[in-house]
């Protein structure tokens, strides 16, 4: 059985099933609760700043669902100490932004207890954020900063492209005994469509080969898959036939996948919603050189936003974001 | 009371001003015709208003996402702050901030913020500027209740104390952390009791009242100026609007909501003791509305006239140019 859901409403209820299965899961973070029924005086919860994560303290009660003081340091740094002592906890850090206020107890205590403690310790803990520009938040709640969390040893970094993937990939990401960075792109948020009931894994490492083309690779991940496939259908139009890989995990990354679709096509398109250097795109265009140098046909292209802040006015963000007609313009490079 | 009748005037002109803007971006977002998240000030003018009146245009301030306010107070012009948030090349940042990043430097608003707490240390440093520099002038940084919480808050206190630096740190307890409320996630009574820790004076005021929170503030900047360190000042006051457009507010009570509301407006009190003072006209109160609400009617005309940025602005202000 399956029903039309929102990425929004496929991740409320995985961490539901989650926390039905497992005593230990419990959630944390600013309003995920959100207000509520505190004082018995009638008021009701927001549960979460866009709503996700509302009616779980009703089903699990404030033990388990648990609203943090605006303190995003302490409350990662907290999550990371229960979950090395016992618990599976899922931390949300509302807008992935806020790294800059939480990011030593993921740069140097989640990444680093399993391996400096000789592998004696685990650390099963899911860190929620909202990633991405497209709402005009403006510079300081729209970054794309999955590269941070990617760049670093012993954190995965997982990006979901559709309600469905999101409820599965979230579901092995609570389960997964390595810290895991769990980015929720505004681009897809509001998306909605068929998700199976039920409780299913997406296994963490895995690219998903979601169009099967012969003359071009479009690797996409997070809201640039929908930029990928609307591309590809242009593509298709002008007689050339592009296959889109869905990355859904950052870290592990699934070279395999990327470098058996460049093999098939001989050319490369990455593209990328965050900033170019240090980029995941600029990764992978290293990983297609160095591993698939004979692979390739043409230069490796790497569609991303500029190097620059994410601008507030309307039109200026939609020229920030990378767009189907840069991927056009790109593969025409290619000759 | 000590205010000239012009003086009382221009003191409400500009709570009206920040009452009116924000109920104008609550129609204008409502309506769709704006983007972005939008926090309102509504309901918490006094402080402002109250604190920016002790202020020279030399002094600094630095504010939060809920900024249009102390924007307002510091002077920053209303129709390019309008214009700001319509995402035009006319903004008071050209269009590439938006409403948490309203900024005006040369009116001494060092910027709102969209990190709570992340205007803090800023503003410490500004204070720090003024201090190694031998200038005049003071710092102001407004925050929430909730930023209280945050480690930028400790630390830049810490620093500040140490070094007794010209900065006063005006807490505006409006009762809620976004829909939290204060007193579930801050373990002391009073946000003023954290001053304590560092060794720092602390004053409570009546957020809503603007006379309270002037004098007050007044007595913390003056210290400040005279190298005598920081204080902390809370001001206890509600939020009107929700903590943003949009938000229903289903986690108040309805009561307490309508209580602050209906009797304790901080542009009803002031009005009311202006009043008593006899020096104001019983018609100027009016007359005033009447000229806010006209130069908010021309700042969205002229907003919505104006041209919008040009593409090309995305690479600009950045220290180099990459090509992606």
């Amino acid at each position: 059985m399956s029903r039309i859901l929102s990425t929004g409403g496929a991740i409320n209820e995985a961490i539901a099933i989650a926390m039905r299965t497992d005593p230990t899961v419990i959630l944390m973070g600013e309003d995920v609760a959100g207000g509520g029924d505190r004082s018995k005086d009638g008021t009701e919860e927001m549960g979460g700043v866009l709503g996700t994560t509302r009616g779980l303290v009703g089903e699990f009660g404030m033990n388990r669902v648990r609203d943090t003081p605006i303190a995003e340091m302490g409350l990662i740094g907290t999550a990371v100490g229960a979950a090395a002592t016992g618990l599976r906890p899922i931390a949300e850090l509302m807008f992935m932004d806020f790294l800059g206020t939480s990011l030593d107890p993921l740069l140097n205590q989640a990444s680093k207890l399993r391996y400096m403690f000789g592998g004696k310790v685990k650390v099963p803990l899911t860190v929620r954020t909202v990633s991405g520009a497209g709402m005009q938040a403006a510079a300081q709640h729209s970054q794309s900063l999955y590269w941070i969390t990617t760049g670093i040893p012993g954190l995965k970094t997982i990006i979901p492209s559709n309600p469905v993937d999101a409820k599965g990939l979230l579901l092995a990401a609570i389960r997964d005994d390595d810290p895991v960075i769990f980015c929720e792109p505004k681009g897809i948020l509001n998306q909605s469509t068929e998700v199976p009931e039920g409780d299913y894994e997406i296994p963490l490492g895995k690219a998903n080969i979601v169009r099967e083309g012969s003359d071009v690779s479009l690797v996409a991940f997070g809201a640039t898959v929908r930029i990928a496939m609307k591309a590809a259908k242009a593509l298709e139009g002008a007689g050339t036939s592009a296959e889109v890989v869905d990355l859904r995990s950052l870290s592990p990354l699934d070279e395999e996948a990327i470098l058996t679709s460049l093999e098939k096509t001989g050319r490369m398109v990455i593209i990328d919603e965050s900033t170019p250097r240090c980029s995941i795109a600029r990764d992978i265009a290293a990983v297609c050189v160095d591993k698939g140098f004979d692979f390739l046909q043409a230069p490796v292209k790497c569609v991303t936003a500029p190097h620059t802040p994410v601008p507030f006015s309307e039109v200026l963000e939609q020229a920030f974001l990378p767009s189907a007609q840069d991927v056009l313009d790109s593969v025409g490079q290619m000759g | 009371m000590g205010f000239t009748g012009p003086e009382l005037a221009e003191i409400y002109r500009r709570m009206r001003t920040i009452r009116s803007f924000e109920e104008k971006l609550h129609e204008l977002v409502s309506a769709g015709k704006i983007g972005g998240f939008m926090h309102l000030y509504a309901g918490q003018e006094a402080i402002a208003v109250g604190v920016c009146a002790q202020l020279t245009g030399a002094d600094i301030v630095g504010s939060t996402h809920r900024g249009h306010g102390h924007c307002i107070a510091k002077g920053v012009d209303v129709k390019a702050m309008m214009a700001e948030l319509f995402g035009r090349s006319t903004g008071t940042n050209r269009g590439k901030g938006g409403s948490m990043h309203i900024a005006d430097i040369e009116k001494g608003m060092l910027g709102a913020n969209g990190i709570v707490g992340g205007g803090i240390p800023l503003v410490t440093g500004a204070a720090l500027t003024a201090q190694v520099l031998g200038r005049e002038n003071v710092a102001v940084s407004f925050f929430g209740d909730g930023a209280t919480n945050q480690g930028q808050f400790h630390e830049s206190l810490t620093m500040a104390a140490n070094w007794e630096l010209p900065v006063v740190y005006v807490c505006e307890n409006n009762g809620f952390g976004e829909f939290t409320p204060t007193d579930f996630v801050v373990p002391v009574k009073d946000i003023a009791d954290r001053a304590s820790s560092y060794g720092m004076r602390a004053v409570i005021a009546d957020g809503m009242d603007f006379f309270d929170v002037y004098e007050k503030a007044g007595e913390a900047i003056e210290l400040a100026r005279k190298g005598e360190g920081p204080t902390l000042l809370e001001c206890k006051t509600y939020r009107f609007y929700g903590h943003y457009v949009g938000d229903q507010t289903p986690y108040r009570n309805k009561e307490e909501a309508e209580d602050w509301i209906q009797n304790r407006d901080p542009l009803d009190i002031f009005e009311t003791k202006a009043s008593e003072a006899g020096v104001v006209e019983p018609d100027e109160f009016r007359r005033i509305d009447g000229e806010v609400a006209a130069l908010l009617n021309e700042a969205v005309e002229e907003a919505e006239e104006a041209p919008l940025p040009s593409v090309a602005e995305v690479l600009t202000d950045v220290y180099v140019r990459y090509e992606g």
